[in-house]
């Protein structure tokens, strides 16, 4: 006898419960996996969805912005100097250490440094290393006023919380990460050519002459545009990480390692993603 | 006036949903302290939290004025948050800011006010809670009471029509928290103000309970008044009313010299 299409239905619907429950019991760790990264994906975008409005008050708006700015970027300054100084010199040194052949011209080691700078260092690696530095700021930040209920004091007023912290973090960050990057460029040739003067492992003519050559002004552009990813990449995720905090200090620490750790992956992921696009 | 009726919430574990509050009805005043009492774990905060909106329950309703706030959009929510001041637990002050800093903060985001009626606001609720001379420090420079006036001074700044307090006097001493308890009193009564107050502290329902609540295991035990609550027929709230030697000294005073009224809970 042929069962009638409702009852057809009410079968089915019962032979997928079944299916549904021992699915929930027995439940492989690779799709538990798969499961809470995909929930946290949609809390992420969720999250940059509330963050993303007009602000409630332009004034304050801007006001958090320029400290934003200030505290982000330009503080990190100090650090970008340093780091890009000494790794600089080091690709200057080991370069001439690795290429010291008869075969290849002298100023090719002013030029490979250039190449790396531009390439790689001054927007991949310095954001790696940024991340450390701004990343777990922001994600401590906003992770204190979460478990001290600041941020609950600010959604009792009616503020969008997440739109009134993050957005100015997120906007500063990537206003002012391109001239984070060209002052990383610029310090690290200095870098360089600085060793060149105290060394004399190459003469600073053959040096400058070395990262004048076959100079390809689209790779500039290519480290400013990563930076603007990167940028975006470090001040969500970290704010993200930092606004969903429950729990003590404790959990303020972990968010902010998560943050971190996150953050580096994917702007290694990205990296590449960006280098196979802009690049190719 | 704030009503609610019949309130369920629970919240999703491990182990599936594990339920807080079962069936709350309550009724608080204008223009009194209503205080929530109970136990640590009974469900206190959970229903202040969702009172002010920041958990949404499973069912029932929550009527500011007759207005239902789990029904509320945005926009709608939004005007209403402008109508309540908030003091936390642990003050929730922006440690960013000093205290003239947060106490404007509500009035620079919502009010229209020029600057200097804005300043000779903030100057005003930071005197109404004597904090004068403490405008230029920052919260960590602050003892826990003063912190707790400063929060206050915050609440009140855009001149509310709810204020609520999650334990006022949590981490502060019997002295300071007798004070910061007249504070909220006389501001309840000074300006009409609909407060509720989160409490488990028996000085503070025995100094300003006008409207008592009290919570036990996510149920309503008994409603009333601090003048009733000594001498309530009901196991679960006086094991939690005279949980110490002080107050069974009082109960015992109170029947002995002819105070013992039968209020059946």
């Amino acid at each position: 006898m042929l069962l009638s299409p409702k009852k057809l239905l009410l079968i089915l619907h019962f032979l997928m419960g079944i299916l549904k429950a021992k699915e929930q019991t027995k439940t492989k760790p690779s799709t538990m996996l798969l499961t809470r990264s995909l929930d946290r994906f949609g809390r992420y975008c969720m999250f940059l969805w509330r963050t993303m409005s007009v602000p409630e008050k332009w004034k304050e708006f801007f006001r958090r912005y320029a400290d934003e700015m200030t505290k982000l970027g330009i503080d990190s300054i100090p650090l970008i100097i340093i780091v890009s100084l000494f790794i600089g010199s080091l690709c200057t040194i080991l370069i001439k250490l690795n290429i010291n052949n008869p075969l290849l011209p002298r100023y090719a080691v002013g030029m490979t440094t250039r190449e790396i700078i531009l390439l790689e260092f001054s927007s991949s690696i310095l954001c790696l290393i940024l991340s450390g530095k701004i990343g777990s700021n922001i994600a401590s930040e906003i992770g204190t006023m979460r478990v001290t209920e600041q941020i609950d004091a600010l959604d009792i007023m009616g503020i969008n919380s997440a739109n009134f912290l993050v957005l100015p973090k997120i906007l500063g960050l990537v206003t002012i990460m391109p001239f984070l990057v060209i002052i990383c460029m610029g310090t690290s040739l200095f870098g360089g050519y600085l060793i060149c003067v105290l060394t004399g492992i190459v003469s600073t003519d053959t040096y400058i002459y070395g990262i004048q050559t076959m100079f390809i002004e689209w790779y500039v552009w290519y480290a400013l545009i990563k930076s603007l990813f990167f940028a975006f990449i470090i001040s969500s995720i970290s704010a993200y990480y930092g606004y969903t905090v429950q729990g003590g200090s404790t959990d303020v620490g972990k968010a902010s390692t998560n943050a971190v750790v996150m953050s580096n992956i994917m702007i290694l992921l990205v990296d590449v993603i960006l280098t196979k696009l802009m690049l190719q | 006036m704030i009503e609610v009726k019949n309130v369920e919430k629970s919240f999703a574990e491990a182990g599936g949903a594990r339920q807080v509050l079962f069936g709350i009805n309550a009724t608080f005043y204008d223009g009194k302290t209503n205080l929530i009492i109970g136990q640590s774990g009974s469900g206190k905060t959970v229903l202040v939290k969702n009172i002010v909106g920041l958990f949404k329950p499973d069912t029932g309703q929550i009527l500011y004025d007759g207005r239902d706030i789990t029904v509320m959009d945005r926009r709608q929510l939004k005007a209403l948050r402008n109508e309540i001041g908030m003091l936390f637990q642990g003050s929730a002050l922006f440690d960013s800011e000093t205290v003239l800093g947060n106490v404007i903060f509500p009035l620079k985001m919502f009010s229209r006010m020029s600057h200097e009626e804005q300043l000779e606001r903030a100057q005003f609720c930071i005197d109404r809670v004597n904090l004068t001379g403490s405008e230029s420090k920052y919260p960590s420079e602050l003892s826990g009471g003063m912190q707790k006036r400063a929060a206050i001074a915050r609440a009140i700044a855009l001149n509310p029509k709810y204020l609520f307090c999650d334990e006022p006097n949590s981490g502060l001493d019997p002295k300071t928290s007798i004070v910061i308890d007249e504070l909220l009193s006389d501001i309840t009564h000074e300006f009409g103000i609909t407060t509720i107050i989160n409490t488990h502290d028996m000085n503070s329902v025995m100094g300003i309970g006008e409207n008592i609540v009290f919570i036990n295991k996510g149920h309503v035990g008994w409603t009333g008044t601090k003048d009733e609550i000594y001498d309530v027929d009901n196991d679960d709230l006086n094991n939690f009313v005279y949980a110490t030697d002080l107050f069974r000294d009082v109960r015992k005073y109170r029947r002995e010299h002819g105070y013992h009224k039968s209020v059946v809970g």
